[in-house]
């Protein structure tokens, strides 16, 4: 079943019969069960569920950060169950941008040295790295906070730096684990601001795990998962 | 009064085993050189105490310092020898025996030479020092070349064996017997008749002379006597005070060096114990605040966590202390620098080192904790909560 | 990337000011303790590492506790390969109290400083000492410590020797490197042999030592057996090795203690690993959820590793650097209060070498367990960690 959400109809995520469990003190404690779905390039899709529901471990999967027990996630064609950590490390440089709730920021390192980052990946020369950071951080609203260091800054912003980090690669695709956690309604807002105009302007495909309501409005589509299953879509009115 | 449980102190170090090991590992290794060296001056003191009684007179000639240096001629000797107060044993023999000392020159077991005391004496000699008793062999036959052997030589140097020959003064000296001195020095001896002895190395005066005294008291009075009379010049002590003094340069060193590498190492476990406190206090704030906030004092926090540090330090002292009790199977054999000649000795562990020990542990624990434990006392309960 | 991990490696550690202080104090307290303890070590040897390579030393084989005949002298002197021979007693006497130890011989005044160029003394002095029975020479270091000038009367009290002896210093010797000894009094045999001939006439003309000098440092082993054949059999059969050899006799006699203080000196490393370790772990532990999230974003094992590795090094190479640095002014110091037991205290260049690697593996062995760990824990665990 392909869902349309939204700008193209060219499938980037393809969820096939993916289930998980977890194996504690010689129990089966299964998470997921028969996730089957697609996300197009462009969606900007919300996760919503209790805790204990599994969308979480869901984005894990999708991120490449851990792999599936049944199934096979397969992102841009490649089924990444088949890749060994370093080849799945590789692939999350080049094809996933993070937004964390804590940001996980490196406090000894600038603004812009943390934007810098995932760049360091890469082979381009550190004048172009300069810049390419630069013009992420302008993106994000922070060009004139770019040698500040995370303990300068305040939540909203330490946020828009991790966002500029998430994007300055170029990704397939930002994954964002509940990334209005920390903030208050306003920072929320402006971050939540932020990660929409991102999709819409540049055409991000976006997954987002959250809590808030508020942030699962601004996607454009939401699914729910309770006990490990997904519900059907719901598509935000605009 | 309300009291920090001590499961919960005790469960907190259980849970950081890594950072728990180390800091109580570097602990172990200060408590247990510390130790060692205790036990080492312990057992070069029970060395030197046990060689040697209060009531045998040790006589040689005066400022020699040492029986190698000594030289009592004939003269002297036989004035000495007719002093009153000589005790006899059961068949009458006087308690009496004229010796010359001289080094020669031995190979360790492992290579390298050592000087070794080679005493020359008399049968008389094992009465008068009970310590001493045979165990394997006999005594030498006065007048022959034969030679009785301490056990510490016997098991430190080569060619020194039971039915073995020794080469030196151009003789061939038979080992008959080995003898076993306790912790004494006398282990670290050979024994040989004294004239025969001295006619090989060609000496024709004495080193010292050792009587037993007919009654302890009477030490003062034969001291004075001898060493009023104008005819000798000689020095006259208590056979123990003697050997005593031989070591005082030894024992000086060991002690000096052994403080001194002692508070060296345990700056350096107080800082370890430093380090590891502070990170406890800040990585447990919130708790803190939490456990204040439900009504514990200022007072119990600081109490509850130096009794972590002190367990800490406890740990590691029990630590170090057991290793060290295991170098009492070592024993050490090194030159006396007074006397030049070999001694051996070992690491004798005491009831007192005991306690001492660990009161050192728990002291540096103290040091270690008292600071973070301060610092956790004064938080306050707003700030200690808010944290995350 | 390079750039990067040490950028991080020396910012790291500021994170913490108390905790990287101590630790720092506590690696230079360490560093400094194995300097002057592999000194101490090194002291022990400075008297085999001074020797000569054409020097012998002729003593009797029984040990040095037994003379041998003035008469072996011109025997010794027509050994194919000896340039020239010397002797001496070892006086072992008192002055003022027994705490005042210095090294006292009795010297054959004709021959002795020939045989031992590197005790410079100035001509007029060395003749002054030769006229003068009762003359003596002192190095400058003992001259220094009790204050003593040419010309003073120094009075010893004999102990192997009985009596009283008084000297007069006629001259004071400098060292020609700074690993000779400037420890030692000399005085006239001739002095010592007369005082004897009052005392008992079975101790005249004997000799504690013969110091022979060679003429190729590697026909030593040649000489020794030739001199040592020459008197085989006699009433004092002589033990000739070199005079490293000799020294090297008395270092292994107290073998069991310099061995000890080596010994101690890897236990004190063996101390601050553990701190170090302990620092290093727990820095490790607090960052779990940084070092997750550069896994995250593709950062392969070995850069969390290198950071961990770059961090341990940078704290510990600097701290051993001011160890080493310190090192220096406190073995002068140390130097000054054991100079009657170790005339030479210097620092040499391979224990500073030491100090160094001793600080690479404080480094390195600190960062095994806590980079091991950081590699290894998942991601997902990692970034679920709460601080």
């Amino acid at each position: 079943m392909s869902d349309v959400t939204g700008t193209g109809d060219e499938v980037v995520i393809h969820l096939n019969h993916v289930g998980k469990h977890y194996v504690r003190g010689g129990e089966i404690v299964p998470v997921l069960a028969d996730i089957h779905f697609d996300i197009l390039r462009g969606d900007f899709l919300a996760l919503m569920g209790p805790s204990g529901s599994g969308k979480s471990t869901l984005l894990n999967l999708i991120a490449g950060l851990d792999q599936p027990s049944s199934g096979q996630v397969i992102i841009d064609g490649v089924d990444i169950g088949e890749l060994d950590d370093t080849a799945l490390a590789d692939w999350r440089a080049a094809n996933i941008g993070f937004i964390f709730q804590f940001y996980n920021l490196m406090p000894v390192l600038s603004a812009l040295e943390n934007v810098e980052l995932p760049l360091q990946l890469t082979n381009l020369p550190a004048r172009e790295r300069r810049e390419r950071a630069l013009t992420a951080l302008e993106l994000v609203g922070l060009g004139d906070r770019v040698k500040h260091y995370p303990s300068e800054l305040s939540g909203g912003q330490l946020q828009r730096v991790a966002i500029a980090r998430a994007i300055v690669s170029d990704p397939t695709l930002l994954v964002a684990d509940e990334p209005t956690g920390d903030l208050d309604r306003k920072s929320g807002e402006e971050v939540l601001a932020l990660m929409q105009r991102l999709n819409e302007t540049l055409g991000k495909t976006i997954i987002m795990v959250t809590h808030d309501q508020k942030a699962a409005d601004a996607a454009h589509a939401v699914r729910h998962l309770e006990k490990g299953e997904l519900s059907a879509l719901v598509i935000n009115q605009r | 009064m309300k009291r920090v449980p001590l499961s919960y102190i005790w469960r907190n170090l259980a849970t950081r085993k890594l950072t728990t090991v180390f800091t109580a590992g570097g602990m172990a290794l200060v408590v247990f050189v510390f130790t060692a060296v205790l036990m080492l001056e312990a057992g070069l003191r029970s060395t030197l105490v046990d060689t040697g009684r209060t009531d045998n007179v040790m006589v040689i000639r005066a400022a020699s310092e040492t029986e190698i240096q000594s030289v009592l001629d004939l003269t002297q000797s036989a004035i000495v020898s007719t002093q009153p107060h000589i005790a006899r044993d059961e068949s009458g023999r006087e308690l009496l025996s004229k010796e010359s000392v001289v080094l020669i020159s031995l190979t360790k077991k492992g290579g390298g030479p050592a000087n070794v005391s080679i005493r020359g004496t008399h049968e008389i000699s094992l009465s008068l020092r009970p310590q001493v008793k045979l165990v394997e062999g006999r005594m030498f036959r006065p007048g022959s070349s034969e030679i009785v052997v301490g056990r510490s030589i016997r098991d430190g140097f080569e060619g020194v064996a039971l039915g073995q020959s020794l080469r030196f003064a151009r003789r061939d000296w038979q080992v008959v017997g080995i003898f076993d001195a306790g912790k004494t020095g006398f282990n670290s001896e050979l024994w040989g008749d004294a004239e025969q002895m001295m006619q090989s190395f060609r000496r024709t005066a004495y080193s010292s002379i050792l009587f037993q005294l007919d009654s302890a008291s009477a030490f003062d009075a034969v001291k004075k006597s001898l060493q009023d009379d104008r005819r000798l010049t000689v020095e006259v002590k208590r056979e123990n005070q003697f050997y005593a003094d031989q070591s005082k340069v030894m024992a000086g060193f060991i002690s000096i060096l052994g403080m001194t590498l002692s508070i060296i190492f345990s700056i350096g476990a107080i800082i370890g114990a430093m380090i590891t406190m502070y990170a406890a206090v800040a990585s447990r704030t919130a708790e803190i605040g939490t456990l204040r906030a439900i009504g514990f004092r200022r007072g119990n926090i600081l109490v509850a966590f130096l009794i972590e540090s002190l367990l800490l330090s406890l740990c590691g002292g029990l630590a170090g202390l057991l290793a060290a009790s295991a170098m009492q199977l070592v024993s050490v054999s090194t030159m006396n620098w007074q006397t030049f000649s070999e001694l051996a000795f070992s690491f004798t562990l005491t009831p007192r080192i005991v306690v001492t020990s660990l009161a050192f542990s728990l002291f540096m624990g103290f040091l270690g904790g008292v600071l973070p434990a301060w610092r956790a006392a004064r938080l306050k309960i707003v700030d200690a909560l808010r944290s995350n | 990337m390079l750039a990067l991990i040490l950028r991080c490696a020396l910012r790291n550690p500021l994170r913490h000011r108390l905790r990287t202080t101590l630790t720092v104090a506590g690696i230079v307290v360490a560093i400094l303790a194995f300097g002057l303890l592999r000194t101490v070590v090194s002291a022990w040897y400075a008297g085999a590492d001074a020797a000569s390579d054409k020097r012998l030393i002729t003593r009797n084989a029984i040990s040095l506790a037994f003379s041998m005949p003035l008469a072996y002298a011109e025997r010794i002197r027509g050994v194919e390969g000896v340039t020239g021979v010397s002797w001496a007693n070892w006086f072992g006497g008192i002055y003022i109290d027994a705490r005042n130890f210095f090294p006292q011989s009795a010297v054959d005044a004709e021959t002795y400083f020939s045989l031992y160029p590197e005790f410079v003394l100035p001509e007029e002095q060395l003749t002054a000492f030769r006229r003068d029975r009762r003359g003596a020479v002192a190095g400058a270091k003992l001259a220094a410590r009790y204050g003593w000038k040419v010309g003073d009367v120094i009075p010893i009290k004999g102990t192997i020797y009985p009596g009283n002896y008084e000297f007069v210093l006629r001259g004071i010797y400098h060292g020609a490197r700074s690993s000779t000894d400037e420890n030692q009094f000399l005085f006239q045999w001739e002095f010592l042999n007369e005082r004897i001939k009052q005392l008992s006439m079975a101790r005249v003309n004997q000799i504690g030592v013969f110091l022979v000098g060679i003429d190729e440092p590697s026909h030593a082993a040649a000489v020794s057996k030739r001199i040592d054949e020459t008197f085989r059999n006699s009433l004092a059969e002589t033990l000739t090795e070199t005079e490293k050899a000799f020294q090297l006799s008395f270092v292994a006699m107290t073998g069991t203690i310099v061995n000890a203080i080596q010994l101690v000196s890897y236990v004190i490393i063996l101390i601050i690993m553990a701190v170090m370790a302990n620092t290093m772990a727990m820095s490790a532990r607090e960052r779990t959820r940084e070092y997750a999230t550069l896994k995250a974003l593709g950062f392969r094992g070995w850069v969390v590793a290198s950071l961990i590795y770059a961090e341990s090094m940078a704290i510990a190479l600097v701290a051993g650097g001011i160890g080493i640095a310190a090192t220096g002014p406190a073995a002068r110091f140390v130097g000054s209060k054991l100079d009657a037991i170790f005339p030479i205290f210097n620092v040499s260049p391979g224990t500073i070498q030491q100090q160094w690697a001793a600080a690479l593996v404080i480094g390195i062995t600190s960062a095994l367990i806590p980079a091991r760990r950081a590699v290894r824990v998942k991601i997902i665990d990692g970034l679920r960690q709460v601080l």
